[in-house]
């Protein structure tokens, strides 16, 4: 009897001592041989992570080099609301790299993180790279899916993240909008010069439109990533609405003999920005390295692995003509050409209550 | 082979295969099979993908990080169990069956309820995270948020299996112990817990085998960064949105190969916990 609690009790303070033990471990930050060793966090969307994989090595290179100081960026990717939440709520990112600027607006006019004019702080509205929205179907196209029109066919699958949560699904959303008020309305020099009367009625058929196409969806994951893994990995669905560099990963991923890739003719210009924490990289006394890190994004080797990793780069004369070639032409149009502001957009459509509530029953 | 009912009334046979094959089918469809695909997927080429997910640092990180919450969650609810569970069964005292429904609390509640309680505790737009934040402390986003996590999540895993046990011991042996000179340490060491080790070692078990396992609370808090506040369950997730499916069910299989050792424990124990209630029945007859 004896022996056996005994046993028992040595079982746990086994326990006990390995908390003591693995609590020694922690991995002390001070470098080697006198070189700094300084630690960055980037806390991005979910469609970003291979591309900032290879794009830290490339900035640590280049810090080693120029200041002699070893760099390590950690990483954090998910849903683009759910970081930025998460960073509002504590989550210290030195720099952020979201789907899209209002996540960002609403970090600084909540909090006092960083300034309400982030986006004036890095060039070309603090975007180094854009993308655009399309379609990824499956090989061959059986369905027949060209252009935005198609997606009203009858019998089609289309899958496509939820608005709510994903900063992705918001673009898919948007560009749909958007396409059909060009067609109602005659292009985008058309959607100019509508009177209100005339934008008020091909409003109306774009909402009918969105209400179609949100029908069709059997399922809506929480962030692009997931609606790749669905649409892929469990083969659901006809057609994936999302990034373009979604789907050349998705794409190279699952080897080319799968899945293919419909650039539509009119689509919208997305642009993820970044920002550094202000209040954060203060705090850990980096803001000289993240401001660095994200000009890092707009050197040449920053654009070229952004366009490697299917990015539109925003300086496109930095890259080659064999790399730029992949990037269909597609007329882009701007959010701020149909709706103003992003602010304004995420209030008529996504917060609560808005078009997307009204028009979205689950099944 | 015949299936006897224990009260000795004979269903039709037809009833019994029914409910058995039904039973049967479920299990393994909802239960095996899942199981067993982590396993074929994970050995598909080999251990090789074992060698290449191991080779990852965050996969070491990741482990590291789950032993370490577990070290610190199971011992903490170990020995708040003892403690609720001595005071509720061998005290008399106001508020005891609200005390017993509070412990309940982490069974009652999702598990992303309980992250998000935790958020809007110690996140900087919370109750102390400002606090916190000024001292230099880091909980939300951070391994203490997700020891506070695991801890509430499997709060009442010890407690629960051993409330009825002492329940049903009563305090006859302790008071003998007592009253032949023992002090209160050595009544505990010597007589109470003897009783109720197999009990207590059932708890411990179901309490670390969720510790490993949560996804749900911890997800909330950890911010998952890769390689520091990613935890096991959270380090699967974010191989299988890499596209790196082969590696996410090698880590899997890990998960579930403790989770099936933890099942031939509890099977092991519980058979122990019945023998010994048995034992304590002939004693008290």
């Amino acid at each position: 009897m004896d022996l056996m609690w005994k046993h028992t009790f040595g079982w746990l303070s086994l326990w006990l001592v390995s908390v003591a033990l693995t609590g020694c471990d922690g991995s002390s930050q001070r470098g080697e041989g006198g070189v700094k060793k300084v630690q960055l966090l980037n806390v991005s969307y979910d469609p970003t992570r291979e591309f900032y994989q290879e794009f830290n090595e490339s900035f640590a290179a280049h810090w080693k080099a120029t200041k002699n100081e070893e760099v390590y960026v950690e990483q954090s990717h998910g849903g683009a609301g759910k970081q930025a939440r998460a960073v509002m709520d504590g989550l210290e990112a030195d720099v952020i790299t979201l789907a899209l600027g209002y996540d960002i607006d609403v970090i600084a006019e909540r909090t006092k993180l960083l300034p309400l004019d982030w986006q004036s702080k890095f060039p070309k509205n603090s975007a180094p790279y854009s993308s655009t929205i399309v379609f990824l179907v499956r090989k061959g196209n059986p369905k027949g899916i060209k252009d935005w029109a198609d997606l009203e066919k009858e019998g089609i699958e289309i899958i496509t993240p939820n608005p709510k949560t994903s900063g992705g699904a918001r673009w898919n959303y948007l560009a749909a909008w958007g396409a059909a008020l060009a067609k109602e309305l005659g292009g985008m020099e058309g959607i100019r010069k509508a009177t209100p009367e005339q934008r008020a009625a091909a409003d109306k058929k774009a909402r009918a439109f969105i209400e179609s196409i949100f029908r069709k969806v059997p399922v809506l994951d929480s962030g692009a990533r997931g609606a790749t893994n669905s649409f892929v990995q469990r083969q659901l669905g006809d057609v994936l609405l999302t990034w373009e560099n979604e789907a050349f990963l998705a794409l190279k991923e699952s080897g080319g003999d799968q899945v293919e890739v419909v650039v539509p003719k009119l689509s919208i210009l997305a642009e993820p920005p970044v920002a550094v924490v202000d209040e954060y990289a203060k705090k850990h006394g980096t803001q000289e390295i993240a401001k660095a890190y994200l000009e890092h994004l707009y050197s040449p080797q920053g654009q070229q692995l952004a366009a490697k990793h299917f990015f539109r780069p925003n300086s496109a004369e930095l890259i080659s003509t064999e790399q730029m070639a992949k990037f269909a032409e597609v007329e882009l149009f701007q959010l701020k050409d149909i709706w103003g502001s992003w602010a304004e957009a995420q209030k008529v459509h996504f917060d609560d209550g808005g078009i997307f509530d009204q028009i979205y029953q689950p099944k | 082979m015949s299936v006897e009912n224990k009260h000795g009334i004979q269903d039709p046979l037809w009833v019994q295969w029914t409910l058995i094959t039904i039973t049967i089918g479920f299990v393994a469809i909802f239960l095996a099979l899942p199981v067993a695909i982590i396993f074929a997927e994970a050995l598909k080429d080999g251990l090789k993908t074992y060698a290449i997910a191991l080779k990852d640092p965050a996969a070491w990180s990741a482990i590291h990080l789950t032993l370490l919450v577990t070290a610190i969650s199971v011992p903490v609810n170990t020995v708040f169990g003892l403690a609720a569970s001595w005071a509720i069964a061998k005290f008399e005292f106001k508020g005891k069956s609200l005390l017993l429904t509070l412990i309940d609390i982490p069974f009652a509640v999702s598990p992303v309820i309980s992250g998000f309680i935790y958020v809007l505790l110690f996140g900087l737009q919370g109750w102390f995270g400002q606090t916190l934040s000024d001292w230099g402390f880091k909980v939300i986003f951070a391994v203490p948020g997700i020891v506070l996590v695991t801890i509430f999540v499997t709060f009442p895993f010890v407690a629960r299996e051993l409330i009825p046990l002492m329940q049903e011991q009563g305090n006859d042996e302790e008071q003998a112990a007592i009253s032949l000179g023992a002090k209160g340490w050595q009544t505990f060491f010597y007589v109470t817990l003897p009783n109720i080790r197999w009990g207590l070692l059932y708890g411990v078990i179901l309490c670390n085998a969720r510790a490993m396992g949560e996804f749900g609370a911890v997800s909330v808090v950890s911010g998952s960064i890769r390689g520091k506040t990613a935890t096991l369950p959270l380090h699967v997730e974010v191989l299988y949105n890499g596209f790196n499916v082969p590696a996410a069910f090698a880590m899997a299989s890990l998960l579930a190969l403790v989770g099936l050792l933890t099942l031939a424990l509890k099977t092991y124990l519980e058979w122990k916990v019945k023998q010994q209630r048995r034992e304590l029945a002939l004693v008290n007859e």
